[in-house]
């Protein structure tokens, strides 16, 4: 009888469990209330059969567990009742998928109004693009991109001249309007997941997949690369700002568009960090540049070097010579990461837009994490 | 339907009756695999990047010789069932070498297209005609495994032949089989063109 | 296609012939068995090695990254198709077929042989690409392009070209093996024995093989158009990417239509999975509970229409992949249609045990584990198949935790309880039940306790194949607290499994000896005259079957049970479909 009892303790503990639960959706931060309104009817449903398929089990164990001179019943079949069963299982699955199409068949006809946002997922970060004023993204090609061009704007289409492009990981969003978030990727899938907005959809390289939905919550969200994209995947991070259409539109304007881009090497404003402080910027520009996702500053293992340590060491290369890891040295290799073949590591870091500015303020930070007495204290 | 017991191996049942629905399997089997690479053919040539290509005149006559040899073939098989071992086992020698012959001048047909520089990596259509033919061309090689085994049996009996003659019908029927799947192939390879493909998947 | 059997005398001879180059079924059998639980024992090490770093982030400096992704990739490939597919088809199919239909051997014995070794050679394939440069491939077991044969993906130089060999080679042993249960299900069944007085072990383990036949071809095609994308430069699935700031040499290729290819095969195989296990348990619910299975007819068809319809919901996997919308609609519906057919074997096995005779042996236990587990996977399934309930689902821990729970747990409870129930037929000894019954307990609730909460964390948005999850905001710290538990039961429930393998072993030496019919059971495999069976299983003469394999507890029988080669006589001869025992003497 230990078996019954078991089954019985598992399912009251899963009802238990699942009723006091700390893990469960994160609060909605879109409109697509219904799609969890499908999951609890889907949950209610399933959860009914649970319950009751296993009850009855355990009620039957114990009621016909083999005792001295138990005998079975001789039912090989029972029509009526499997029909009746049929009829019972056909209308729960109607109940949960007719509530699932309709959802779906909202989700995959976005309003006309819809305003634009590109997301483009990249081995191992995110940018993003605007439509600017003229309300049309600019054609892009795989060949055009470069280290100066990561989006692959097609130098030829003027409609692209006044695309706003934000090269870092953080994005705004206005509050209340309906959103078609357009996904390119130039190299492998990837995935832009924002759990509180539902809504989400694989990268596919070679077409420009999309998901809609309309952000009703102010805040800032994390956004996640949902489909294994290489060894940087997990520290693939990014981030939506949903704020008022006010500080909306101002944010806009200080981004960059790809006239501007084009015009100077400067590329867009690298995040909240304060101008004037290298540390600070570096440490922001390692962030939404995606180099967390290969080296860490703890001295742990990760894709690339840990950065703990390495300012001032002397680095050995595959054919087993040695580089003091200096000032030219991490220049050159972030300029041109193909150059070299570090021992123990697989050479698969990508080339990224930096400008002079950009690269200071990360060789400080990296600096500062340095074996050299001499260079700033470590922060965190 | 049952095992009986035939002759001195009581275990074996009836070994044509296996043989025959094993073989109808595996053309199942081997069918699938080519409607599934068609099917991707289809899906592949719908993007931009495909154009049709010039199919070389060699493949008119490889079609010839596996016609022949499954002809061949099968008048094999008829002439073991009526006991004509030696007319049989020189039929089989000539689908033999018709079937060689075939797979040649595939070979030729593969040099040509190579000399007009369409080679495998590039265009889409290409890069099928090459697996598509040589995946057709394992599979005969393969029923050419098969065809010396039924060979040596043919020849071990040649004085009394019917008890071998389903092997030849089954390496009949298989060659029936690839001539129908290679004539298949050679009917996509030239009118399921880049244009058609992208009807079918309905893009403008 | 033709065997050369012919030329064998009565039986293997030498030690070589009889356990190693041996065309006998249930020696094979057991090959396969053994090396697929070998291979497992890989698989169930990669997993430990997975949680630890996912319990413990970053304390085991050789668990980095890139090779957190190759355990990742082989635990899968491994479990599902070296280890699942292969135990079940290869194992069970070859063991339990001729046995349960009363045939000498499988009909093309030479086949059957290679296929066995064929499959070997693609397992020391699989694992030699540990040992290559670059190590194994980290992409994931569905091998996605273009991720898979690029750059920053573990394995993308040699890893990935030998796992793509490894399945090429897998897919020709199980079409040699595919061919030989399907053909001798056809063909050699004994005198009396029609289709529909099979049991369903072998209904399910037939079913599963044609799904093999026609699904597997799907796995080739996309495995050779990779192959040649990564050797050779062709374009079927590359577009033109940017790989480590270099733009490729391919362009137009479509990585949808590799996973379109991928997942027509991928969910049959679920179901090549599945079937056998739902046929055995039918088996092991009747024995155990001295009660026919319930419904009989109806199982059989919902076999058959759950293997048919699993040709067309292959793209709910594919809800989030950037397919056309519109085909989501289609692949929802046939999804949740499939759930009918599949239900009803749940209340089928159910009613089976209502008003039973149920005795708690080893395999009923592990049997109604099974129920359990499958329900809560396959109704979980429902969420997944919901295409909008899917969108914020899909790539989380909520599908890592259905997909283990329907694929892994249910149908591994199964082999245990099954390996159990057919143990002494094998050996013609008893497994040691108190290891067995410890064995069984900690590996239910364990994988209970690992993957129901572990749905929770999918909903929360965690995704999967995720190396850590440093600084997530909207992860609570009682989220990765609960990783711990989970991999602490893990390392537990993995290392009790060597106490199965170890009762494996020491039982078929130190066993009680059992007799031949230890479980009194009605179906053919247990009249052999000898246990365990000798070579040509029957002896001098082929068994005559008069009835189903489920005449239990029939009224007015001596025994609860009918053997189904006891003579018409002795009752029980009757269709499934009636409701009341019919007239004595009508044969079907």
């Amino acid at each position: 009888m230990v078996i019954a009892i078991a089954l019985l303790v598992i399912v009251v503990g899963s009802v238990l469990f699942h009723l006091l639960t700390p893990w469960w959706s994160t609060p909605l931060a879109s409109g697509w209330a219904e799609m969890d309104s499908t999951l609890h009817i889907t949950l209610v449903v399933t959860g009914v059969f649970f319950v009751a398929i296993n009850l009855f089990v355990v009620y039957t164990l114990w009621r016909f567990r083999h005792r001295k001179g138990s005998r079975a019943a001789y039912q090989p079949e029972n029509r009526k009742l499997e029909r009746g069963l049929i009829v019972l299982t056909t209308i729960g699955i109607v109940a949960l998928l007719a509530p699932g199409l309709k959802v779906y068949a909202r989700y995959v006809q976005p309003p006309e109004d819809a305003m634009l946002l590109e997301v483009l997922g990249l081995q191992w970060q995110w940018h993003y693009r605007f439509a600017g004023a003229d309300g049309k993204l600019g054609a892009t090609d795989t060949r055009f991109v470069s280290a100066q061009n990561p989006y692959g704007l097609d130098p030829a289409d003027a409609g692209g001249r006044d695309d706003v492009l934000v090269l870092n990981s953080e994005v705004h969003l206005p509050m209340g309007k309906p959103i078609k978030v357009l996904l390119r990727s130039h190299d492998v899938l990837h995935d832009y997941f924002v759990p509180q907005f539902r809504a989400r959809m694989n990268i596919v390289p070679g077409q420009v997949s999309w998901f809609w939905f309309t952000p009703t919550k102010a805040g800032r969200y994390e956004a996640m690369c949902a489909q294994l994209c290489g060894m940087g995947h997990a520290n693939m991070r990014g981030f939506v700002v949903v704020e008022d259409e006010a500080a909306f539109k101002a944010w806009v304007a200080r981004q960059a568009t790809y006239a501007t881009s084009m015009a100077a090497p400067t590329a867009a404003a690298a995040g909240p960090a304060a101008a004037g402080d290298a540390l600070a910027q570096g440490r922001s520009l390692a962030q939404s540049k995606g180099c967390v996702a290969c080296h860490t500053i703890d001295g742990s293992a990760g894709v690339g070097p840990t950065w703990k340590g390495l300012y001032g060491k002397l680095e050995t290369m595959t054919d087993g010579s040695t580089a003091k890891v200096d000032d030219e040295y991490i220049r050159a290799f972030i300029r041109d990461p193909k150059a070299r073949a570090v021992r123990g590591f697989a050479q698969v870091m990508p080339q990224i837009a930096l400008n002079d500015g950009e690269i200071d303020a990360l060789l400080a930070y990296i600096k500062s994490h340095g074996a050299d007495p001499a260079s700033a204290p470590v922060q965190r | 339907m049952t095992a009986a017991a035939l002759g001195p191996r009581p275990w074996m049942g009836p070994r044509e009756r296996a043989a025959d629905t094993g073989l109808w399997c595996f053309m199942g089997v081997a069918g699938t695999l080519f409607s599934l690479f068609l099917v991707a053919d289809v899906m592949r040539l719908a993007s931009p990047d495909a154009t049709a290509i010039g199919l070389p005149r060699q493949l008119w006559l490889s079609t010839a010789w596996l016609l022949c040899g499954s002809v061949l073939m099968g008048l094999a098989a008829g002439a073991a069932r009526a006991g004509q071992g030696a007319r049989s086992l020189r039929l089989m020698w000539a689908s033999g070498a018709t079937t060689l012959a075939f797979l040649a001048t595939q070979g030729w047909a593969w040099q040509q297209l190579i000399e007009a520089r369409v080679v495998l990596a590039g265009n889409p259509a290409a890069s099928f005609f090459y697996v598509l033919t040589a995946l057709h061309g394992l599979h005969v090689a393969g029923g050419l495994l098969a065809w010396a085994v039924a060979l040596r049996a043919l020849g071990r009996a040649v004085d009394h032949p019917r008890p071998t003659a389903w092997r030849l019908a089954l390496c009949a029927r298989y060659w029936h089989f690839l001539f129908v799947v290679w004539a298949a192939l050679l009917a996509s390879m030239t009118w399921l063109t880049p244009d058609i493909a992208r009807a079918i998947c309905g893009q403008r | 296609m033709t065997d050369s059997h012919g030329d064998v005398p009565h039986g293997p001879q030498s030690f070589i012939t009889r356990y190693v180059w041996s065309q006998d079924h249930k020696v094979i059998a057991v090959q396969y068995a053994g090396t697929a639980i070998l291979v497992g024992l890989v698989g169930l090490l990669l997993s430990n090695l997975m949680r630890l770093q996912i319990g413990f982030p970053g304390r085991f400096a050789f668990i980095d990254a890139e090779h957190y992704y190759q355990f990742v990739t082989m635990h899968g490939m491994i479990m599902v198709i070296y280890l699942l597919t292969a135990l079940f088809l290869g194992g069970f199919g070859n063991y339990l077929i001729p046995l349960m239909i009363g045939a000498r051997d499988m009909v093309f014995p030479y086949m059957n042989m290679l296929s066995f070794w064929v499959y070997l050679v693609s397992v020391l394939v699989l694992l030699a690409s540990f040992f290559v440069p670059g190590g194994p491939t980290g992409a994931g077991w569905t091998l996605y392009p273009p991720q898979a044969i690029m750059a920053g993906t573990p394995g993308a130089d040699w890893g990935i070209i030998l796992m793509l060999v490894s399945l090429l080679i897998f897919i020709a042993a199980t079409t040699m093996g595919g061919l030989n249960y399907v053909t001798t299900v056809l063909q050699a069944r004994c005198e009396g024995m029609t289709l529909l007085r099979m049991p369903l072990s072998v209904w399910g383990i037939f079913v599963a093989t044609i799904l093999a036949l026609l699904a597997f071809p799907a796995l080739f095609v996309s495995g050779v158009m990779m192959l040649l994308d990564k050797t050779l430069g062709t374009s079927f699935f590359m577009p033109a990417v940017i790989s480590m700031g270099q733009l490729s040499a391919h362009q137009g290729g479509s990585p949808l239509l590799f996973q379109h290819l991928f997942w027509f095969f991928g969910h049959p195989e679920v179901y090549i999975v599945a079937l056998p296990a739902f046929g055995i348990v039918s088996d092991l619910i009747s024995v155990h509970s001295r009660k026919a299975i319930f419904g009989y007819r109806m199982m059989v068809w919902a076999i058959v229409i759950i293997g048919a319809l699993s040709f067309v919901v292959w793209a709910h996997h594919m809800f989030v992949s950037g397919m056309n919308p519109w085909f989501g609609f289609f692949f929802a519906t046939s999804t949740l249609i499939i759930a009918v057919p599949t239900a009803i074997k749940v209340y089928n096995w159910v009613l089976t045990l209502w008003r039973g005779d149920i005795h708690l042996t080893v395999p009923m236990l592990f049997t109604l584990a099974f129920i359990l587990t499958f329900l809560s996977g396959g109704l979980t399934g429902l969420f997944l198949g919901n295409v909008s309930v899917d969108i914020p689902l899909s790539g989380t821990y909520f599908v890592v935790a259905h997909f283990h729970m329907v694929m892994g747990v249910a149908p591994l409870l199964v082999v245990f309880g099954a390996i159990t129930h057919w143990y002494p037929k094998i050996t013609g000894r008893m497994l040691n039940e108190p290891i067995s019954r410890l064995h069984f307990w900690v590996t239910f609730i364990g994988t209970y306790l690992i993957y129901f909460p572990m749905h929770y964390l999918g909903v929360l948005g965690m995704p999967r194949r995720y190396y850590n999850y440093d600084n997530y905001q909207f992860i609570p710290a009682s989220a990765h607290q609960l990783n711990v538990f989970i991999t602490v039961v893990a390392l537990v429930v993995g290392v009790v499994q060597l106490l199965f393998v170890f009762n494996l072993v020491w039982s078929a030496f130190r066993g009680r000896r059992a007799e031949p019919n230890p479980w009194r059971a009605a179906s053919l495999e247990w009249s052999t005259p000898q246990t365990p069976p000798a070579h040509g299983n029957w002896g001098a003469h082929l068994p005559v079957v008069h009835r189903w394999a489920y005449a239990y507890s029939v009224p007015g029988a001596a025994q609860d049970f009918i053997a189904q080669d006891a003579p018409a006589r002795s009752g029980g001869v009757e269709t499934s479909h009636d409701a009341e025992p019919p007239a004595r003497g009508v044969a079907t």
